[in-house]
């Protein structure tokens, strides 16, 4: 006890030292903490980390920061920052099990690899360089490759397509980016408390990367004051969102595993970080389980909600909260400590079965097509089974349509034809007209930026599946472009389908919403859901085999110089007269061997020579070269035999 | 003998001017001494294309992986009894649903899907139509994405596919593997229900095992109208779908509309078989490998799997081979010259070990003439071949195992090692981050562990081919020369187009060869039902009479035209020998194994091939034995004998008479998988075939 006394006075002198500061200055920066906890219906666990930092609008806050970190402060004043939004994925978001109609899908599933987006306060001119510093400038915080998207062939600047209308946006991902620890450890260093204490100090780093998913987000917007000389509040928004699958013992497949925090994360949660404004835990349940009960008044139902015929919670949790089709279990985890940990757990006692709310269309996209020259790309839209209960459908002229945006962006290898895009609705071929409504594309320019194309379907709301198809040409490389591994092929990052009128928000009818967290899902969020990334198979040369290159170009080489100098240079009458001089002058014998061999050539008897000698000369001297040769090889053999007798 | 001697003074003279005296350069000169001395040169070079082809046993290199990224063998084996036993229960479910039900519905596959997707996978069910491709001359070479939907479907005949994808649970979903098992829902026999079983057992490890980097897609395709056709349609849906509305989803009660589901890029197919008891002690594991027009998967991969399963599993791992040349007494006696020699060699220096056993040599011979033979055949030898039109690698397994089928103990063993091996090859592949590159593709196996790559088969066709320029260059000149003689105006001004008449002629028989190819298109078209015999017949009377029609309207053409208007025959066979030149070059890029056995039918004919009216009126023997000898070749050269002849070779029983019926579905099959043997034969083989016959026919 005495140990723990002795570790809480710094900290509770740093407290109150903070605390002084703080209300030292006109509006104090802020940090909160929470994580939500969700059963999902394959029998997955999803958490959910959310921390908000945020700096007010301050004259002061360029210098000197109590709680939000520096690096991002500058960060956004040296490149004029308006809101940006970096993240780091592994795995892939499973829309039809994990939903993909609510503020957490919607925000937090990601495309594999790396995606950055900003929005900058510049003049259109200067974005670009903007953009190219920022980008060095997060690789180097986030240990990761992130100046990759410097190359004006990696991103792209969408208009409307992207959800965020601005033209001083800029888009990029990297989808081969490899996510691991290296990235998360630089993410948590911007943490107040780090993952020393509070709730992050249940990321254990094996159990954190051990799960199916795993996104790691920065998302970061400024406040503009409105007030002269007051420079620009942030709000720095992280969250790390994990799917676990909770070790179980039991056979039973229809049964829901039983979980808590220590058999998901292996660790516990021993108080909340003390800097932090506010920390909980919150647990969803979906599905069925909202819609039981409808009264919370009484204490005996209160007790009921989390313990009953279904499921047990090991905690009581502070407050409940109601949402249409869900239950939300508050709980305040300041009173754990040391001796008394914070380890929620969730016990289920009967099998239930409940399904996630998903997007009105289902988007997966593939590549068509055979051989290393041509392909197309094609984005199929499935209607889901709860499209017609979902509410944002328009009604124009009579007709119920949903909307979608296609966002994609084509590397400069892949070149795509614009005009071979087909649209099928219900396996009927539509014109452009019938249910393309908005199109903006910008064509690729080779190894100059790549091609992005946007488009905005309007479909029938009872469309049952939806295809577009584009072909294009693959695109040859410079040698020194391509990247290693080429052999695995190029990779096409994913498009993102987005719906904008329909957005996704859970009100849990909370008056004073002091959570972040709460108030974030409280938002109105545009419904967007991400496709597979597409892995182009390109002609790629041997790079195994660089001998054979430089031995081929050096005979061309060769033989190129070689004749041309031949040409060049030699004098071809010049020669001849040389040879004629010389032949008069010399052998008879070279004359002699020539017409044999023409006499040979036509096939005729020898003529018979003007004079024996030197036929019987030539005969000797081919006899004798052949004993001499008979010679070398008899020795040769006998010294080999020999040699390898010894 | 005046004039004779006054012509090559003339001659002297005329040379005399101009290069005579300029000492040409060396290799011009090597050329000018081996066209002077083409006979023997072309003897000798055809002789050492031949022995080169024979000795390819003894050059065999032993097999070794070549990437170092697929560690096969290097992760211990996570299958357990569970898996085994879930396998198990599959088998056992579908032989009770099997026993009790009879009839077509879909409800195998039913059971099949439920048993996916209680594992965790994403299942879907697609239907196709068993008739594949059609034979469209324009669309020889087109890619797979030509198949076009068949307008009028009809709901009487279809197949289900059942297809379940496990999703690797941190993968990217980029790429994927392949597991296809064929199975007869309707016939299917109790040996290949326990092909379902190994990979029933191997889908329940996978769903669960956390290393996957590439999703896996088991496909059990509906084998009832053939192996190769469920997993093209297949194929051809996961590649190029058909977007527009099609006829077929709406039979039966099976809704499949929109179900379809892909995982990226394919980056190998593994396609099981199990069939027949095992003659031998183990059991055996055949590997068919080779897809359409000779394309072979990566060596790699069927290393990996050799690997897996020599050292593994202790299978006994074959490839096919022709069984009828094992036992040739001639084969035998090159095995033990070649014994002797390689002996002889040892004892001169110990390092030369080229000698193998004649044993091992008749088996290397026999599997590799099979290796060449499906080559050079260009059909695919199993399911596998589907893949490579997408440049998938794939192999197909076949596993006999030694039990028979109902035997419960041992079959709780075969799962398991069947499965460990296939588990072994995947993991292998998950750990490939490129796509298999590395190793070979042409080659040529002589076992499972031994191949000949390209740079050493290739050795004896380009031996075989050498002869043909230098002894088309020499008779050309002796051509010329006759020409010269005999013509009475000296044409000096058009000697060098003295080839023109000839080309002509060949140009002639060669349109007519491709006439001759695309006939069958016209044929099929004929309406009513004709039985292959009868369509035979319509070919060969149509082919005959527009070869009468050829020879009578292009002058000069004919064997039989008076001697006026004949070409000299010497000219006419250098035209002829690079006619065939050129085809077997161009072959040879196509497929080498089919360049290679045309080369050795073609080369032969067309060197020896002579006018045989003159070698009759002279009645030496050397001459006659010539005629004789071409005569022979010629027969054998005809295509249709030519199939008879391998017909016997492999064993296969001949019927006389339904001969022409059995050679057209053997064309109808190439034509069917695309081969490029067929345009080969109909466009290289058969014109200079006819040529030859042109010339021994010769009336000089």
């Amino acid at each position: 006890m005495a140990s723990l006394i002795r570790s809480w006075i710094p900290l509770l002198i740093l407290q109150s030292f903070l605390v002084a500061i703080a209300f030292g200055s006109k509006e104090a920066e802020e940090f909160s903490e929470a994580l939500l906890l969700k059963p999902l219906p394959d029998r997955k666990v999803l958490a959910h980390f959310h921390f908000e930092n945020r700096a007010p609008p301050s004259n002061s806050h360029g210098r000197h920061h109590h709680l939000f970190p520096k690096a991002i402060s500058q960060l956004v004043q040296k490149f004029r920052v308006k809101e940006m939004e970096l993240s780091f994925t592994q795995g892939r978001w499973n829309h039809e099990h994990w939903g993909g109609f609510d503020p957490l899908s919607s925000m937090n599933a990601k495309p594999v690899g790396v995606e950055l987006w900003a929005v900058f306060d510049v003049p259109q001119s200067q974005v670009d360089t903007s953009w190219k510093n920022l980008t060095h400038a997060l690789s180097g915080l986030f240990c990761a490759s992130i100046n990759f998207l410097e190359s004006s062939t990696s991103y792209a600047a969408p208009t409307w397509g992207f959800g965020t209308n601005s033209d001083k946006l800029r888009y990029g991902s990297l989808p081969r980016e490899a996510v691991c620890t290296e990235n998360l450890t630089p993410w948590l260093k911007l943490l107040p408390c780090r993952d020393k204490d509070g709730i992050s100090a249940l990321m254990n780093r094996p159990s954190v990367y051990r799960g199916f998913y795993h996104s790691q987000r920065l998302h970061l917007s400024t406040v503009e004051s409105g007030q002269e000389g007051l420079g620009s509040g942030i709000v720095l928004e992280q969250t790390l969102t994990v799917v676990l699958q909770p070790e179980t013992t039991s056979v039973e497949t229809n049964m829901q595993p039983s979980w808590s925090l220590s058999s998901l994360f292996g660790r516990k949660v021993v108080g909340s970080c003390v800097l932090a404004k506010s920390s909980n835990v919150y647990l969803q349940l979906e599905g069925r389980l909202g819609h039981e009960s409808k009264n919370v008044d009484t204490e005996i139902e209160a007790h009921k909600l989390w313990k009953n015929a279904d499921f047990d919670l090991s905690l009581k949790p502070d407050r409940v909260l109601r949402e249409s089709s869900s239950l939300l279990f508050i709980f305040d985890i300041d009173k754990s400590s040391d001796s008394e940990p914070f380890d929620l757990g969730l016990t289920w006692k009967l099998p239930s079965k409940w399904s996630c709310q998903q997007a009105p269309l289902q988007a997966t996209r593939f590549l068509m097509g055979s051989g290393n020259e041509r392909g197309a790309i094609a984005i199929l839209l499935k209607a889901t089974e709860s499209q017609e209960k979902l509410p944002g459908r328009v009604v124009t002229d009579g007709r119920c349509t949903i909307k979608a945006n296609i966002f994609q962006i084509f590397p400069w290898y892949v070149k795509v034809y614009y005009h071979t895009l087909q649209i099928f609705v219900d396996q009927q071929q539509k014109t452009d007209c019938e249910v393309l409504k908005k199109i903006n594309v910008s064509p690729s320019t080779d190894k100059v930026s790549s091609g992005m194309l946007e488009m905005m379907l309007e479909l029938p709301c009872e469309v049952k599946s939806a295809a577009i198809s584009i072909e294009y040409d693959k695109g040859f490389l410079h040698i020194d472009e391509y990247p290693p591994d080429a052999n695995q092929g190029f990779d096409i990052p994913s498009a993102l389908i987005s719906f904008p009128s329909h957005h996704a928000s859970l009100d849990f009818q909370e008056e004073l919403s002091k959570s972040p967290l709460l108030s974030s899902f409280k938002e109105k969020s545009l419904v967007r859901s991400y496709t597979e990334v597409l892995l182009v198979p390109l002609t790629t040369p041997d790079f195994s085999m660089p001998y054979n290159v430089i031995t081929i170009t050096c005979t061309i080489f060769a033989l190129y110089f070689g004749s041309l100098l031949n040409v060049l240079r030699r004098r071809i009458g010049e020669e001849e007269r040389f040879l004629k001089s010389q032949a008069g002058k010399k052998t008879f014998g070279l004359k002699q061997l020539l017409s044999r061999l023409t006499a040979k050539i036509r096939g005729r008897p020898i003529e018979p020579p003007s004079s024996d000698s030197p036929a019987a000369q030539s005969s000797f001297l081919s006899s004798k070269l052949i004993f001499k040769i008979i010679l070398v090889a008899g020795a040769a053999a006998a010294w080999q035999y020999f040699s390898t007798d010894n | 003998m005046a004039t004779e001697k006054r012509d090559k003074e003339e001659e002297e003279v005329k040379t005399d001017d101009g290069s005579l005296k300029i000492k040409p350069r060396p290799i011009v000169q090597l050329g000018i001494f081996l066209v002077a001395h083409s006979p023997v040169f072309s003897v000798v070079f055809s002789a050492a294309g031949v022995l080169a082809l024979l000795i390819l046993p003894l050059l065999a290199k032993n097999t070794y992986i070549s990437e170092n990224a697929l560690m096969p063998g290097s992760a211990r084996s996570m299958l357990s009894n569970r898996d085994v036993s879930d396998g198990s229960k599959l088998v056992k479910d579908i032989k009770n649903y099997r026993l009790n039900h009879e009839g077509q519905g879909v409800e195998v596959q039913k059971l099949i899907g439920k048993y996916m997707s209680e594992m965790g996978a994403e299942v879907y069910y697609q239907k196709f139509h068993p008739e594949g491709n059609q034979f469209h001359p324009l669309h020889f070479f087109s890619g797979p994405d030509s198949y076009t939907l068949l307008d009028n479907v009809s709901c009487a005949s279809y197949g289900v596919n059942v297809a379940g994808i496990i999703r690797a649970p941190r993968g990217d979903g980029k790429e994927s593997i392949v597991l296809v098992t064929p199975y007869d829902f309707i016939n299917g026999g109790d040996y290949e229900a326990l092909s379902l079983g190994i990979t029933g057992t191997l889908f329940s490890l996978l769903a669960r095992v956390t290393w996957l980097s590439k999703d896996i897609i088991w496909l059990v395709a509906d084998s009832r109208y053939g192996d190769y056709r469920p997993v093209a349609a297949w194929l051809t849906e996961y590649h190029s779908p058909s977007f527009k509305d099609s006829d077929l989803l709406k039979c039966g009660e099976l809704n499949t509309a929109d179900k379809f589901r892909r995982a990226g890029t394919m980056a190998a197919a593994l396609v099981l078989k199990v069939d027949g008891r095992s003659e031998r002690f183990e059991d055996t594991l055949s590997i068919y490998a080779e897809a359409s027009n000779g394309q072979m998967p990566n060596l790699d991969l069927i290393n990996v799997v050799n690997y897996l399963a020599v050292h593994r599993q202790g299978f006994y791992v074959k490839v096919e081979k022709v069984v009828s040349l094992l036992s040739s007494s001639w084969l035998k006696i090159i095995g033990e010259i070649f014994e002797a020699v390689g002996k002889l060699a040892h004892t001169l220096n110990p390092d030369w070990n080229f000698g193998i056993p004649t044993a091992d040599y008749l088996e290397g011979s026999a599997t590799l003439a099979s290796s060449l033979y499906s080559q050079a055949l260009g059909i695919p030898t199993g399911p596998h071949g589907a893949f490579r039109d997408y440049q998938v690698d794939a192999i197909t397994l076949k596993v006999s195992p030694r039990f028979p089928p109902d035997s419960k103990t041992r079959q709780h063993d075969f799962f398991l090692r069947g499965a460990k091996l296939l588990e072994g090859t995947i993991r292998s592949v998950n750990n490939l981050l490129e796509k298999f590159h590395q190793s070979f593709f042409l080659y040529l196996l002589t076992s499972p562990s031994k191949f000949i790559s390209v740079g050493v088969y290739m050795i004896a066709f380009a031996l075989l081919v050498a002869s043909l320029p230098m002894v088309a260059a020499s008779l050309y000149i002796d051509g010329c020369k006759a020409l010269n003689n005999s013509t009475l105006n000296p044409a000096g001004n058009f000697k060098s187009w003295k080839w023109l008449d000839a080309a002509k002629q060949v140009f002639a028989l060669h349109l007519f060869g491709l006439i001759v190819t695309l006939l069958p298109y016209f044929i099929c078209q004929v309406p009513g039902q004709h039985s292959p015999s009868n369509r035979s017949i319509m070919w060969g009377t149509t082919s005959s009479s527009l070869l009468l029609i050829t020879f009578a309207t292009i002058p000069g053409c004919s064997p039989f035209s008076s001697r006026r208007h004949g070409t000299n025959w010497a000219v006419l066979k250098s035209v002829t020998i690079s006619a065939a030149f050129i085809g077997l070059c161009l072959m040879s890029i196509i497929n080498f194994a089919t360049a290679e056995i045309g080369a050795l039918l073609l080369v032969p004919t067309c060197l020896i091939v002579q006018p045989i009216k003159p070698a009759l009126r002279s009645r030496r023997i050397k001459s006659l034995l010539g005629a004789f000898c071409s005569m022979v070749l010629l027969t054998i050269g005809f295509p249709v004998m030519l199939f008879a002849i391998s017909k016997g070779l492999f064993g296969e029983g001949l019927v006389g008479l339904s001969l022409g019926g059995e050679f057209w579905t053997w064309l109808e099959s190439l034509w069917a998988w695309k081969s490029a043997t067929y345009l080969y034969i109909g466009m290289v083989h058969l014109p200079c075939w006819l040529l030859c016959l042109c010339i021994l026919f010769h009336p000089s």
